[in-house]
This record gives C-alpha cells, sequence and structure tokens, in this order.
C-alpha cells in the first residue's frame, strides 16, 4: 500500500531519503500488520481467547471458585448431559429445547417483516427519516424495560391487552405470560417489535447499494413490480440475507431476558431458555463445572446451525 | 437479545472513591484471603476493641449491602443515617440490589476483594455463604454482644449455626400472614372483624364470596406467593420440605399432596382465576377484587399507602393439621476480611442496628429479640403484633449448605404446573422431589469434598 502512494503521488518521503537512518517503507511490513492488528486482537486473547479455553479447563472439574475443593472429574460434565435422568440433562434439554422453539419461531419474522419495513422506507415520501427513525427506536432500550412494559400489557389478569381485546368483544382471559402457546406469542412478539428495526436498517443498506441500473433495465425488458423484486432486490440482498439470517439465529438463541421477565418460564419450565439455565448452574447455584460444559453443547450447536446456515446461503458467484 | 440488565443499585462513583480513600487500600487487600473457612484474627479478637459497643480505631467506611428494595429500604437507610452521625469515627454507606442479584454478586465482590463489610443474609443463606468463606464466624461477636439464645426464637437463633459456629446475628423474622379485605366480607354478609381461623370457616367464606361475584382467594403460581403458600399449607398438614438430615425430599409426602391440591381446588371450585400472573393476586387484592392475600409480613405499609383499601390482617387460618406458617429471617453478617478495625467497627454497627430493632419493625418486620416483642412499643404496632400471635409455630428453610438451589428447581416448579393446572399435584410433587434429591446428593458431594 505504501509504495503504491509514493509511485502515484510522485512524492518521496522523507524517511526514504535519510539512508541508513531509519528502515525503508517495505520493510515496515513485517510488524506493520500485526500493529494494526494489535488492539483488537488484544481485546479478543483477553476477552475471548483466554476465558473460552479456561472455560475448557473449568468444565472439567467440578468447580466452586469459592470452594478449596475443585475436584477433577473429566468429560463427566459433559457425560451427564447425555445420560438421561441425571441431575442435569432434563432441565438443560427442556432449556435447549425452548431455545430452538424460540429462535425457530422468531427467525423467519425477524427476516420477513424487516424486509418489508426496509421496502416501504426505501420508498422517497414525505416523512421517511421520521419513520426509520420510529421503526429503529425500541431497539435502543434495554430488555429489562421491554419486558416489565410488555409484561404489562400482557399479564393476563391485569394487563391492558386483554383489557382492550375484552372492551372490543373479544376473549378478554388469554393467558398470555402463563400457558401455552400463548407464551411463545408473547416472547416472539415483543422481541420482534423490539429488534426489527436493526434488521430493517440492515436491509435498507443493502437497498441502497443495489445498481439502480439493474431496475431500469429490468423496467425496459417489461419486468412488473414483483418480477423486479424477485429478480433484482432478492438477488442483490443476498450476502445481506446471509448476514441478517445468521446474526438472527445466534441472537434469538442468546435470548435470555424476555423468558426471565414476561414468562419467568412459565408454564413450569416450558419458556425457560438455555442461557438461563446456564445462568443459575453457574451463577446462582455456583456449579461452574457443569454450566461451562453446558455453554459448550450450546456453542458448539450455535456452530453447527451456523454452519449450515452458510453452505445453504453461500454466494455462488465466485 | 442476549443483552441482560441487572437491577443493581452498585456503589456510587463516589462512595466507592470516598470508600477507598478514607479507608486506605484495607479494603481491597483485606479481601484476598477467601476461601478459607476460620479466619484466625477473628477467633482470636475476643479481647480487643470495645468488645463491640465501642470502637476507638481510626476512621473507618463501612460498605453495607442489602436486598431491601421495598418499603423497608428507607426505614434501614434512615437508621444508618443515624447511625453514621452518631459515630464520628465510623461512617456506613448503603447499597441495595435485588436479593437474587445480591446473592450472586457478594460473594464474587468479596472474593475480588471489593465487597461490603457488613451484609444481611436470609437464615437459608447462611450455610452456603458460611461453607464457601463468604462471611465470618461471629462467636466471638455474639458473644460480646451479649446476645443470649433465651433472647432469640429458637429455630432463627440455631439457623446461624454451620459446622458448631455462629454465621449471622439474627435482626428479624418476617413470616406470611392473612391480608383480607373488610369491604368485600362486608358486601358478601361476613363479619369483616373477625376474619376465618380455621378450614371450613375459610371455605365456607369463600363460597358466600362467590355468590356476591368475588374469587376470593386468589393463587399465585410463583414462588411469590404461591410456594410460601405451599410451604406453610405442607406444614400445617404435618408435612416438611426435606427429612431430618436435609439429605431427602419428603414435600411429596401425603401431606404435601394435601396441601397443593387444597390449592389447585381453590382454582377449581372457582374461589381463584386460572393463570394468576405474578403479583396479579397482589394487585387484585389492592383493587378489591381479592378478598384473602396469603403474603408477608413486609407488605404492611405497601397496603397502608393505597387510599381507599379497608383491609386488615391476621394470622393465617389453620387449613391442615396443625397450626404452621412459612417465615423467613435476616441476619446481620460480617464479610471475610483480616483487617480488625473494619470487624470492631462492624460489631458496633451490628449492636447499634439491632437495639433499635423496633425501629425496624414498623418497617414491616418481627424483631428477633423476645425483649423487644415484648415491649409495649412493639404491641402498639397493631398489624405486626398481630402477625407475630404466629411466632411460637413460625417454621423455616434449613440452613444447610446449597438449600437454595433446590426449591427453583424442585417445588417451585412443582406448584407452578400444579397451580396452572398443567400437572396433577401428586405427579408434580414427585418429580420435584426426585430432582430435589439429586441436588441433596450433589450438594453433599459438593461441600463435603
Amino acid at each position: 500500500m505504501a509504495t503504491q502512494g509514493v509511485e502515484r503521488t510522485g512524492v518521496q518521503p522523507p524517511v526514504a531519503r535519510s539512508a541508513g537512518g531509519g528502515r525503508k517503507p517495505t520493510d515496515a511490513g513485517t510488524f506493520t500488520p500485526y500493529l494494526f492488528m494489535a488492539p483488537y486482537l488484544v481485546l479478543f486473547v483477553v476477552f475471548v481467547l483466554v476465558p473460552a479455553v479456561f472455560g475448557i479447563w473449568i468444565s472439567l472439574h467440578n468447580w466452586d471458585y469459592l470452594l478449596p475443593g475443585k475436584p477433577w472429574v473429566g468429560l463427566e460434565n459433559y457425560l451427564d448431559l447425555f445420560t438421561p435422568n441425571s441431575a442435569n440433562s432434563t432441565p438443560f434439554w427442556n432449556s435447549m429445547e425452548a431455545t430452538a422453539k424460540f429462535t425457530l419461531f422468531s427467525v423467519p419474522p425477524l427476516v420477513v417483516i424487516p424486509l418489508l419495513v426496509a421496502l416501504i422506507l426505501n420508498q422517497s415520501f414525505r416523512g421517511r427519516n421520521f419513520f426509520r427513525a420510529v421503526y429503529f427506536a425500541p431497539y435502543v432500550l434495554g430488555v429489562a424495560v421491554i419486558g416489565i412494559l410488555w409484561r404489562f400489557i400482557l399479564d393476563p389478569n391485569n394487563g391492558l391487552l386483554n383489557y382492550y381485546l375484552g372492551a372490543l368483544g373479544l376473549p378478554d382471559s388469554i393467558p398470555w405470560t402463563t400457558s401455552l402457546p400463548w407464551g411463545w406469542v408473547a416472547l416472539v412478539g415483543p422481541t420482534v417489535w423490539w429488534t426489527m428495526g436493526f434488521n430493517a436498517v440492515i436491509y435498507l443498506t443493502g437497498l441502497q447499494d443495489v445498481d439502480p441500473a439493474l431496475y431500469d433495465a429490468a423496467k425496459v425488458d417489461g419486468a412488473n413490480r414483483w418480477q423486479r423484486f424477485r429478480h433484482v432486490t432478492v438477488p442483490g440482498l443476498r450476502p445481506v440475507f446471509l448476514f441478517v439470517v445468521t446474526t438472527t439465529i445466534l441472537a434469538s438463541a442468546n435470548v435470555f431476558g424476555q423468558s426471565y421477565i414476561i414468562t419467568q418460564g412459565a408454564p413450569g419450565n416450558e419458556t425457560r431458555v438455555a442461557i438461563w439455565y446456564i445462568a443459575q448452574e453457574g451463577l446462582r447455584s455456583f456449579n461452574m463445572g457443569s454450566a461451562a460444559a453446558m455453554s459448550y453443547v450450546l456453542a458448539l450447536a450455535l456452530a453447527l446451525v451456523s454452519l449450515a446456515n452458510f453452505a445453504l446461503l453461500r454466494y455462488k458467484e465466485d | 437479545m442476549g443483552k441482560r440488565s441487572r437491577q443493581i443499585r452498585r456503589l456510587t462513583r463516589q462512595e466507592f472513591l470516598l470508600m477507598s480513600a478514607g479507608a486506605g487500600a484495607g479494603l481491597a487487600l483485606a479481601g484476598c484471603g477467601g476461601g478459607s473457612q476460620n479466619n484466625p484474627a477473628v477467633q482470636g479478637q475476643g479481647g480487643s476493641g470495645g468488645g463491640g459497643t465501642e470502637y476507638t480505631g481510626p476512621t473507618v467506611e463501612l460498605a453495607f449491602w442489602n436486598g431491601f428494595t421495598g418499603g423497608d429500604g428507607p426505614f434501614m437507610r434512615e437508621l444508618v443515617d443515624q447511625f453514621s452521625s452518631e459515630h464520628e469515627n465510623i461512617q456506613v454507606s448503603m447499597s441495595t440490589q435485588e436479593w437474587a442479584d445480591y446473592y450472586e454478586s457478594v460473594p464474587a465482590a468479596v472474593r475480588g476483594g471489593e465487597g461490603p463489610d457488613v451484609g444481611i443474609m436470609h437464615s437459608d443463606q447462611l450455610g452456603t455463604n458460611a461453607a464457601r468463606g463468604v462471611i465470618l464466624p461471629l462467636d466471638t461477636v455474639a458473644e460480646s454482644l451479649g446476645l443470649e439464645e433465651s433472647d432469640f426464637a429458637p429455630e432463627v437463633w440455631n439457623a446461624g449455626i454451620y459446622n458448631g459456629q455462629r454465621f449471622g446475628i439474627p435482626l428479624d423474622m418476617h413470616p406470611l400472614a392473612l391480608y383480607y379485605n373488610k369491604s368485600l366480607l362486608e358486601d358478601a354478609g361476613l363479619d369483616p372483624n373477625s376474619p376465618p381461623t380455621n378450614r371450613d370457616d375459610y371455605e365456607a367464606a369463600l363460597e358466600e364470596l362467590k355468590s356476591s361475584g368475588i374469587q376470593g382467594s386468589w393463587v399465585s403460581p410463583f414462588p411469590f406467593t404461591g410456594t410460601l403458600q405451599f410451604e406453610s399449607l405442607l406444614w400445617q398438614f404435618g408435612g416438611d420440605l426435606y427429612d431430618e438430615e436435609t439429605s431427602k425430599a419428603t414435600f411429596n409426602s401425603d401431606a404435601g399432596v394435601e396441601a397443593l391440591t387444597w390449592m389447585v381446588d381453590l382454582v377449581q371450585n372457582d374461589y381463584s382465576p386460572r393463570d394468576v400472573a405474578q403479583d396479579a393476586e397482589f394487585i387484585a387484592f389492592q383493587n378489591g377484587e381479592n378478598a384473602f392475600h396469603w403474603n408477608g409480613i413486609w407488605q404492611i405499609n405497601a397496603f397502608k399507602e393505597v387510599s381507599d383499601l379497608d383491609w386488615g390482617v391476621a394470622p393465617l387460618p389453620r387449613i391442615g393439621s396443625e397450626d404452621a406458617v412459612w417465615s423467613g429471617s435476616h441476619n446481620f453478617v460480617i464479610m471475610q476480611t483480616s483487617d480488625q478495625n473494619r470487624i470492631d467497627a462492624s460489631q458496633v454497627f451490628i449492636n447499634w442496628i439491632s437495639q433499635q430493632s423496633i425501629e425496624w419493625a414498623r418497617a414491616g418486620q418481627i424483631p428477633a429479640r423476645a425483649s423487644v416483642r415484648e415491649s409495649q412499643e412493639f404491641a402498639d404496632l397493631q398489624e405486626q403484633s398481630t402477625i407475630a400471635e404466629q411466632v411460637p409455630y413460625v417454621r423455616f428453610v434449613p440452613a444447610v449448605p446449597g438449600i437454595g438451589d433446590v426449591q427453583p428447581e424442585s417445588f417451585d416448579q412443582a406448584v407452578n404446573e400444579a397451580v396452572l393446572l398443567q400437572k396433577e399435584p401428586k405427579t408434580a410433587l414427585d418429580e420435584a422431589a426426585q430432582r430435589a434429591d439429586q441436588i441433596l446428593e450433589e450438594n453433599r458431594e459438593k461441600y463435603e469434598a
């Protein structure tokens, strides 16, 4: 890069003249990339790599950081998870199932609805920027805020929603937060409302990157609205889809606050999600070994899902 | 979406700076020794300092953490401020966070050297925190403060002992009670001044209320207040949560099934709506839609603030074969440290607050000290002293290490599933008991290792 710049401008940098003093610009290559990467690399090593490796070490012990004895148990924490009726297997897999269901129910609307929103917001009309801000606004709220807000709205006995349903002559005692399948509606609905703005913004940028000339060409060829969407917009958004689908799956699989606050896991354990159970096992019951093992099983599952996702949506052009 | 915000009121920056500046690095250094159960510095300190009533050392800033997020918080804060203004060389700053977060963060903070000096813990948390080396043994403190067993309810006093040493200084008891809406009783043709005291009267009253269009006894499927109600009923029917050694769950006994079935029947018989949400029974009581509400003594001040609510409080009715009621107890603890000045100052603080426990009773608590309970001042607190009639038969969750892990994984869930009519009480309790046994077993291995 440096050499190119020099050639293009034709200006000799002062360093090159002071022969013998400093390095030549071309020599700087050895460490320069690492120096540029260093700030991120340091954070990555300290906050991701080291904890991740240390986590494996922890998962091989019965680990309570305050107890003097941290007995080595080998793979027992992992084997337990795959042994039916062991202490952790049933609740853990129940929570994994809850996470999987939430992901399954929340990803499609979070991929489709923001696209529709983005298509609308990509038109030019008065107040467009206002609406762009409005759709994005909920995303800036914390999960505790939206959780409590929706818990009040969805409360089966005293909630706003049932009150208005009743006022409209509809059933007014729907157990939104305490019974299934309503519980899933109570988790997915607020999540879509809360986070769709983020995906919409990503789509919007993607839409603006599609070459307008392609639309013009399609029009000349007599393509209608739907055909233009199907054959110009969708292929143009392919890399954006991959990004949106991947990040949305990962974000949904990391769900915690909504089920902790809105449904509180009810009924029974049906909506208690994996991250919640792992946090409870590790941070409330102080069984960090088995909690770490569970985290790795969850991480592995997510890695597999992401790989499948990449394989399906791979950008085939080159 | 995985973002997790925690409702912690941490030390403010200023408080933290003051604390570290004022006290030097003592606190930071002191915390490094975590893990050891017995701190020699404390064991041998009997004669030093002012014997727990006086502190003459250099000025210290004590951090006092607790979970008084409700109406009780301001009362404690006032006591703390008063203490600080009366003691030149001891300044106390109080921080409050949700109990669940508190029990999660205190051990880590103490270990990291940024923990509090003094804290409050429930009796059933003492064993866990003693075993994990978070809190210090307080035998000498209890001795130098002149605390004696005879001054305390025996169950509260004994809950503070782990491995033969005392770890908590009891402050109060907070049992469940029966709150009732006088206007609703009157409307249904019942005597608003004599709430039911036994099963027949309670059920008869519910029938009367039902015919006047009121679902009279809302049942919560959540720990607050559903599990508290279940525990009380279990003991009333002659059962217990665990066996004598706390090694096996017994809450799925016939007594447990009877207790939970009675709760479910309230729903089946339409005395309670189905699918009661978190706090809905409490809100319904405030709104005059729920006549009888089983809740803790700590709600007294909350209900006092509701205008137009004509309410009273009484001991729980005896639904089973004997009198019994769930209760918790707050205890003072001193966190692991080797700084003798801090320990001495903490003792003075604990002793002082303990003597003001009549003020604390106003916050909606029953003082742990018999001498205060028997005082005229306490008798004048009408609601508190009515609830205190239950003291002879209050029951507590045992204080063995790790016991807090069992409930949320076992009978909390059984109560939830049964009250939401997802499972039969017996099935739910049997499954929960099996899970509880596994956790008890795990805990035994863990804490005896």
